[in-house]
């Protein structure tokens, strides 16, 4: 009755209006099914060995395709600890770059600072994961590895997370990749939600005398702190899921034996690489793809939890975040 | 009286001095922040050049004509990557072809039609999640769905599985471009009397065009360096298809491949290949920035 008159809806025009309306509507409903029917597709083929290991395959650290016993626990790890690793360098550095992109750099240089830096986003995961092999390993080995071992190599507990074979293979390779790889996201997402600040807010602080950091660190960042960790967790779940950088320089190793950082190791995106092409029908397929459903269930909880911390600095402010 | 005078002044002196030197903490502290903030920025821009350079350099060094003519070699032979790259180009041309309608489609559905709808508010927060979803997911379930049934590996696979990382990156821009298009354009079409559709096809997407473009470009550029979805899809040939029903060669596949392989030869194509697909994919994302800028 009191609908505005160019509101038209989609069922009450000509034919065509209608037709176009289903068409898109169908389109929508297209996406949703897709993340139903990857679920549904990954749950029945890896149903064989849901049902034989149950949830024991998530702390069982045997992965035998011979003798068919399969467990988990030995990629679930390394994901998580590389994905820890990439973190923990990841977010100061790319908090330093927001600070810097919002605050510090003069105006002309926001643009192409920015754009390079999004550019390290576009460029390829397999070109990092060559690179990473090829160029930086032999670089970590010497100049990081070596150094590392000798300082802490008789220190107790330490020098057991910096043991083994330093050839910059391994667990911290692959963090420090995985790190190099999500800065730009990132970074990307906290710049974007810095901006969202009120300049008021900041020129308050400012005008009682605050320096630059003081203003950041209590204006800005208790303003955007929502938004700051959605970026945090949009990076974890792109570290989670990345796939060739870390199949080429974690060295696909299925034994976890010690707790180095130092160790070839093995995570769930890379094992899916190694062996799905290769496994035989049966267990051995099944096995791997539960593991793509545990892959996919962590990063599907990440990525939403990413979106809601986002989404509520963005009903806060009303502006793009 | 004299003394306490005398007091009194040397106490404000303190009080100065102390506040003296809370100023000079809170600068240095400062000082500190941005220097280190500055750091970083110089480590992010570091990785880039460092990687580029490589890139560049081991790519050139890699390169001759060879490598776009000839067919990818056995070990320890002369050869090039021209059945990847054909493969690579066939692939993502025709993801880029299935994936886009439906990706503008659905952007067309939640801008025009949606809006706050429950439909649209579930399909924009799937979107987005699908959107930073594992790559090798979609190949798993690209194999599970085509592959595991046609018993198969097969040009087919590959392009489905890139089809379905192009359509959530199409949507997203799709709808944030519509959004940006002025309602007032909308009405004055309207008040003409043009249908839905119409105003739809012929004004917003048109006047969203760059944006829209963009956003396939991104995808496209997206998918270009996939190799996760197409490993287990699309495998790899070693010769020269045009069959989409066999098993094709892609660049990032080959490029897998040869760069974990001893062979020397092998990894210098890798490298040229690795040139390749860079400057290719940075080439995309600098014309689709020019590109929504100038508008």
């Amino acid at each position: 009755m009191t609908r505005p008159p160019v509101m038209k809806t989609p069922r009450s025009g000509p034919l065509a209006d209608r037709a176009f309306a289903a068409l898109a509507m169908g389109a929508a409903l297209f996406t949703l099914a897709m993340l139903a029917a990857i679920l549904a597709s990954l749950t029945i083929s890896a149903w064989p060995a849901i049902v034989k290991y149950g949830l024991g395959f998530l702390t069982s650290t045997q992965w035998d395709p011979v003798k068919e016993e399969f467990g988990g626990l030995v990629m679930i790890y390394g994901t998580l600890i590389t994905s820890f690793i990439a973190l923990l360098i990841a977010v100061p550095v790319s908090f330093g770059i927001a600070l810097f992109l919002t605050e510090l750099s003069p105006a002309w240089l926001k643009r192409p600072l920015g754009t390079a830096i999004e550019l390290l986003a576009a460029v390829p995961s397999i070109v990092y994961g060559m690179w990473g092999l090829l160029v930086f390993s032999p670089v970590l080995s010497t100049y990081v590895q070596q150094p590392l071992q000798a300082l802490f190599g008789g220190v107790p507990y330490l020098g057991a997370l910096f043991a083994g074979p330093p050839v910059g293979i391994g667990i911290l390779s692959a963090g420090i990749i995985l790190a190099i790889m999500i800065i730009p996201f990132i970074a990307a997402v906290m710049r974007d939600v810095f901006e969202v600040t009120p300049t008021l807010l900041k020129e308050s602080a400012y005008g009682l005398g605050a320096t630059t950091w003081e203003v950041v660190s209590k204006v800005v960042l208790p303003y955007t702190k929502a938004g700051v960790v959605g970026g945090i967790m949009l990076g974890l779940g792109r570290a989670i899921g990345e796939t060739m950088a870390v199949t080429f320089v974690i060295g696909n190793f299925n034994q976890l034996d010690s707790v180095s950082l130092f160790q070839a190791a093995n995570s769930i995106t890379s094992a899916l690489a190694n062996e799905f092409a290769e496994a035989g029908e049966g267990l051995h397929q099944a096995a791997l793809m539960y593991l793509g459903l545990v892959l996919f269930f962590i990063t599907v909880v990440v990525l939403s939890l990413s979106k809601l911390l986002l989404a509520q600095l963005k009903k806060r402010e009303g502006v793009r975040a | 009286m004299s003394v306490g005078t005398g007091e009194w002044l040397l106490q404000q002196a303190d009080r100065q001095q102390a506040r003296l030197e809370i100023f000079a903490r809170r600068k240095f502290v400062n000082r500190v922040a941005l220097v280190l903030s500055l750091a970083a920025m110089a480590f992010g821009l570091f990785w880039l050049f460092w990687i580029l350079f490589e890139t560049i350099r081991l790519g050139l060094g890699g390169l001759s004509l060879a490598t776009l003519t000839e067919m990818t070699p056995p070990p320890n032979d002369e050869g090039g990557l021209a059945n990847a790259i054909y493969g690579s180009f066939l692939m993502v041309m025709l993801a880029a072809f299935v994936g886009t309608p439906i990706g503008i489609m659905s952007g067309i559905y939640l801008a025009e039609y949606g809006n706050r709808s429950w439909l649209a508010t579930t399909t924009r927060f799937v979107n987005d999640v699908l959107l930073s979803a594992p790559s090798i997911v979609t190949g798993l379930f690209v194999y599970a769905v085509v592959v595991s049934r046609f018993k198969s590996f097969s040009g087919w696979a590959g392009v489905m599985a890139l089809a379905l990382i192009v359509i959530p990156v199409v949507i997203r821009t799709t709808e944030n471009m519509l959004q940006l298009v002025p309602s007032a354009l909308r009405e004055a079409a309207y008040a003409l009397g043009a249908p839905k559709w119409k105003v739809i096809l012929s004004i917003t997407l048109r006047v969203a065009r760059a944006g829209v473009v963009t956003g396939v470009m991104l995808a496209v550029a997206r998918i270009a360096g996939e190799t996760a979805p197409l490993l287990f899809t699309a495998l790899s040939n070693q010769f020269w298809t045009s069959s989409l029903s066999e098993p094709m060669a892609s660049l990032p596949v080959t490029i897998f491949k040869f760069a974990m392989s001893p062979y020397e030869n092998w990894q210098k194509l890798a490298w040229a290949g690795v040139f390749l697909i860079t400057m290719a994919v940075l080439a995309l994302n600098i014309v689709a920035r020019v590109l929504t800028r100038a508008r």
